[in-house]
């Protein structure tokens, strides 16, 4: 820059001063509504990319496995693993499991739960000490549906916690989970691929992080269920 | 992934529109259909990236090709009599400096323009620039010293520039409408 011939470096400046000076008054008028409101708008874009973010590699792991599973199911589920056929077996228990567990306590009317929401905190407390990891409860208020409480379960590798959630109209979600084996544990600390379980007793959304487990099913349709383990997803992790 | 705020972005976009295209609605046009742009295009930005020039990249391929829309009618030089209202309504030796200097910068071309009010306006880097343009640092720079160049002689010659029959009979126009609204 100092090379730049001393002649021209003042007129430089005269024009770069009159530049900015030209439409300077623009900087202290007040946006107009119209603008404002496109910024606003690009702005909630943007928000909602920052949201989906996290889990669009999940997402496309979801298409290929929901795509590829509806006509050879358990095979290629096991193909697109890296990891053995027993960690697909153990994940495919805990879905089941998962599955089931929703289906026992679906219909409950008196004691859907152990613990009920109005004891938040001995509730996380109580299940993070027997899962042996500190639990968060996803909030789903946003899209309609309350925490009711919830349960401790036995589970094939361990102590399971399974939340329940009911909407207005009485729709129950659970969201169920675990430690999965070991082995299970270190092959999948490196990702989280998100299933889609459209068998068993109700339909799972599933996946396992950290060798951590978690499934949320519920009779809802397909789209509000990935969205709503879209959800739970981005709030624990 | 912090959100990163497009409402604070605008007063500084209204007013390189402005100087870029002389014209208050026409910068306002061209702000707003940037920032439409941008919500179809929101996958193209890519996060943790400077959306200030993703912004301004946007607001560069529309004006573009507003540009080469508008090639065939030549006489987009017009300096608009919303644009200079206020500033006929108080005259003065600023609004007059102001007025030839936007004739001035409406002289060049787009390219030199754009590069021009980047660097002045929003103080960014020929790298930055570059990126903006999708063109070679070199090209960049050549744009502005061609530019600053060429701003010197037009407002070295302010005969030439009011010689456009044209903007003066516009001008005087303007001048009297005014005069007649008070």
């Amino acid at each position: 820059m100092t090379s730049h011939t001393n002649e021209s470096e003042p007129l430089e400046a005269a024009l770069n001063a009159s530049l900015r000076d030209l439409h300077r008054d623009v900087l202290a008028e007040s946006v107009p509504s119209s603008l404002h409101e496109a910024a606003l708008r690009l702005e909630k874009v943007q928000l909602d990319a920052a949201n989906s973010r996290r889990w669009v590699t999940m997402a496309a792991s979801l298409v290929l496995s929901v795509g590829v599973g509806w006509f050879s199911h358990g095979f290629m589920l096991q193909y697109s693993n890296t990891g053995s056929l027993a960690k697909v077996s153990v994940e495919r228990e805990f879905v089941r499991q998962a599955s089931f567990a929703h289906d026992v306590y679906l219909p409950e009317k008196r004691h859907p739960v152990e613990v009920t929401a109005a004891e938040h905190e001995h509730l996380v407390q109580w299940l993070s000490k027997r899962l042996g990891k500190p639990l968060q409860i996803p909030k789903l208020n946003a899209q309609g549906f309350e925490l009711v409480g919830g349960r401790l379960l036995p589970g094939e590798t361990g102590a399971r916690a399974q939340f329940m959630f009911q909407d207005a109209q009485g729709r129950r979600l659970t969201l169920y989970m675990g430690a999965l084996e070991a082995a299970s544990a270190h092959v999948d600390s490196q990702s989280a691929q998100f299933r889609f379980e459209p068998g068993g007793a109700v339909p799972s959304f599933y996946w396992v992080e950290g060798g951590f487990g978690y499934a949320l099913s519920g009779l809802v349709d397909k789209a509000t269920l990935m969205a709503l383990a879209s959800s739970v997803y981005s709030q624990i992790h | 992934m912090g959100r990163q705020s497009i409402v604070e972005h605008i007063p500084a976009m209204r007013r390189y529109a402005r100087s870029l295209t002389g014209d208050v609605w026409a910068a306002d046009d061209l702000v707003q259909d940037t920032l439409e742009r941008a919500c179809s295009r929101w996958r193209l930005w890519l996060a943790g990236t400077d959306l200030r020039a993703w912004l301004f990249t946007v607001m560069h391929n529309l004006f573009i090709s507003d540009v080469r829309r508008l090639r065939r009618s030549p006489s987009h030089l017009a300096v608009d009599l919303e644009d200079v209202g206020h500033e006929l309504q108080a005259p003065s030796h600023t609004a007059d400096l102001h007025i030839d200097l936007q004739r001035c910068l409406l002289r060049l071309p787009a390219d030199q323009r754009f590069v021009l009010l980047l660097v002045t306006l929003e103080d960014m880097s020929y790298a930055e620039v570059a990126k903006v343009m999708g063109v070679p640092i070199g090209t960049v720079m050549s744009r502005l010293s061609r530019a600053r160049d060429r701003m010197r002689e037009l407002m070295h010659q302010p005969n030439t520039v009011r010689a456009d029959g044209e903007q003066t009979s516009h001008l005087t126009k303007a001048t009297a409408q005014l005069r007649r609204l008070k």
